[in-house]
């Protein structure tokens, strides 16, 4: 820094400074009153702190835009998620502890969640099983001496289940029943059709036919298994395809190719306001990338942006034309 | 994200009665007015001033100096100032430092000739600029990249970054500080650093 310079410290100091700031405020799991107490004092210290601290909140604000460009490109293989689903499992365990609810099993009683369009939550068993519930989820647990047994009505929910041979844990979906040999595994069902996406160990999915027997699945990490009122058709995904699928337990949509009226339903799922593509001649448009759940308008953003749609927004919907 | 106002209490070294609105308005104005005219503001300090690292304070100054004008009333159009401002700084450091500049201080008239107002466009403009980001994104390194990635991005929380690139929340900030630091030096400076063609 030169020494011609006014008693004002650096120009390069007070970036760094203001950066210093600014990612702080933004990163924090809190900013308190006290924080921002802080900053207000150092800000009235000198407008070249003003100065610097506008600047860098452009700056950080700016890449937030980058958001909307990434979304257009392929989403990275990610080849560390397994791993991180993993280890943030045990995090989130730990953590979830005093907010997640707390179900006693030894209960012979049967209890009801459900989760409102938009939220999540997690659930804790007294075994230390979990399930995370997604938007819009209704299910039951059932709990007796030597049976876990939850149904799910509708919605999503993602299983880490703590395997007991003495005490099985099913999930039961329509006339289909999953049946946990140690696992974590996810489940969602639109009525019609159910997915289970199984992601580590081992789970039976029985279907019961209509007389009554049951035909029964083995499903190994990776397999998808989509099941309807008659049939289970299992394939294979891979890793990122799964960990992309189960992105929404970090309240992100993940889009692969997708095409524009398929990425409105998914957003449909979690937001009260609803996109609706009035023009078919737009619905086949494609999509890739990774978007908060809530994040509607990072949507329409692309839409107006990139592909130039018209966006007209309305009280309880946003339509998307040509 | 959404910013709560900054300044919740009067009283500040700008002389504003009404600090409150004030300095919220004086931000906007900044932010929207003044901030995108820095690459031109940069390019005229260096084409005028030899020393590169005299740039950034020199530019700090012709920031407070029209902040300062700006409590008072706006300047309007901006542009005209500010390069008025910056003119008069680099004379007074001519001054100061017993320089006398060759060729004299460059005409302000063929800056504004040469660099119009962002236009009607907006359009092509931020799409420039987020290219100009991807581009300057590209540069940083990958740690540095991965963490602001995974926060601006993802939306990932500091928690989880730190678990996911296996370090402390505290790195997470670093990694976080320099990305954001390179960024504002590539994008404003962009002759120190080797520049990369898109």
């Amino acid at each position: 820094m030169s020494e011609s310079q006014q008693q004002l410290p650096g120009a390069r100091t007070l970036q760094e400074r203001a950066i210093k700031w600014v990612v702080d405020r933004h990163v924090a799991e809190s900013w308190t009153e006290h924080n921002q107490n802080e900053l207000d004092a150092w800000l009235k210290e000198s407008p070249a702190h003003f100065v610097a601290y506008w600047r860098a909140k452009d700056s950080w604000n700016r890449t937030e835009l980058l958001g909307a460009l990434r979304s257009l490109r392929p989403v990275r293989p990610q080849r560390q998620r397994p791993q991180w689903t993993r280890r943030a499992a045990v995090a989130a365990a730990a953590l979830l502890l005093g907010v997640a609810a707390m179900v006693y099993l030894s209960k012979p009683t049967e209890t009801r969640y459900a989760t409102a369009i938009g939220s999540r939550q997690t659930l804790t068993l007294r075994d230390g099983s979990q399930i995370e519930m997604n938007t819009a989820t209704a299910l039951r647990i059932e709990t007796s001496g030597n049976q876990r047994s939850v149904t799910l009505e509708r919605g999503e929910a993602y299983f880490r289940i703590k395997h007991n041979s003495k005490r099985p844990f099913v999930v039961t979906v329509a006339n289909h029943r999953i049946v946990d040999l140690g696992t974590e595994f996810s489940v969602r069902t639109d009525g019609s059709r159910t997915h289970v996406s199984l992601v580590e160990g081992l789970a039976r999915i029985d279907n019961l036919g209509a007389d009554g027997k049951a035909r029964s699945t083995l499903l190994k990490p990776g397999d998808v298994a989509v099941a309807t009122a008659r049939s289970v058709s299992v394939s294979k995904e891979t890793q990122p395809q799964l960990a992309n699928q189960l992105a929404w337990r970090r309240g992100i949509l993940v889009f692969d190719n997708t095409a524009l009226a398929d990425v409105a339903a998914e957003f449909n799922r979690y937001n009260d306001k609803k996109i609706v593509i009035a023009d078919q001649a737009v619905a086949h448009l494609r999509i890739m990338g990774s978007f908060q759940a809530n994040d509607l308008q990072a949507v329409t953003n692309i839409a107006r942006e990139v592909f130039k749609l018209r966006v007209m927004q309305k009280r309880d919907e946003i339509l998307i034309s040509h | 994200m959404v910013d709560t106002p900054e300044i919740s209490q009067g009283r500040c070294d700008l002389h504003c009665e009404s600090a409150v609105t004030d300095m919220h308005d004086l931000e906007t104005w900044f932010i929207s007015e003044v901030l995108p005219l820095e690459t031109a503001l940069t390019q005229f300090l260096r084409n005028n001033w030899r020393k590169v690292d005299d740039i950034p304070d020199m530019r700090q100054d012709v920031y407070v100096r029209i902040l300062e004008a700006a409590t008072e009333r706006r300047p309007q159009p901006t542009k005209p100032f500010l390069f008025t401002i910056a003119r008069n700084i680099l004379i007074d450091r001519y001054r100061r430092e017993r320089i006398i500049p060759i060729e004299g201080v460059e005409d302000l008239e063929a800056i504004f000739v040469a660099s119009p107002e962002p236009g009607p466009d907006r359009r092509a403009i931020a799409r420039d600029e987020l290219r100009h980001l991807q581009v300057a994104l590209d540069r940083l390194p990958p740690r540095c990249r991965e963490a602001l990635m995974l926060k601006q991005v993802e939306g990932f929380s500091r928690k989880e970054i730190a678990l996911r690139m296996g370090i402390t929340e505290g790195t997470v900030n670093r990694h976080l500080y320099d990305a954001m630091n390179l960024l504002i030096d590539i994008q404003n400076e962009g002759s120190t650093v080797p520049e990369k063609t898109p």
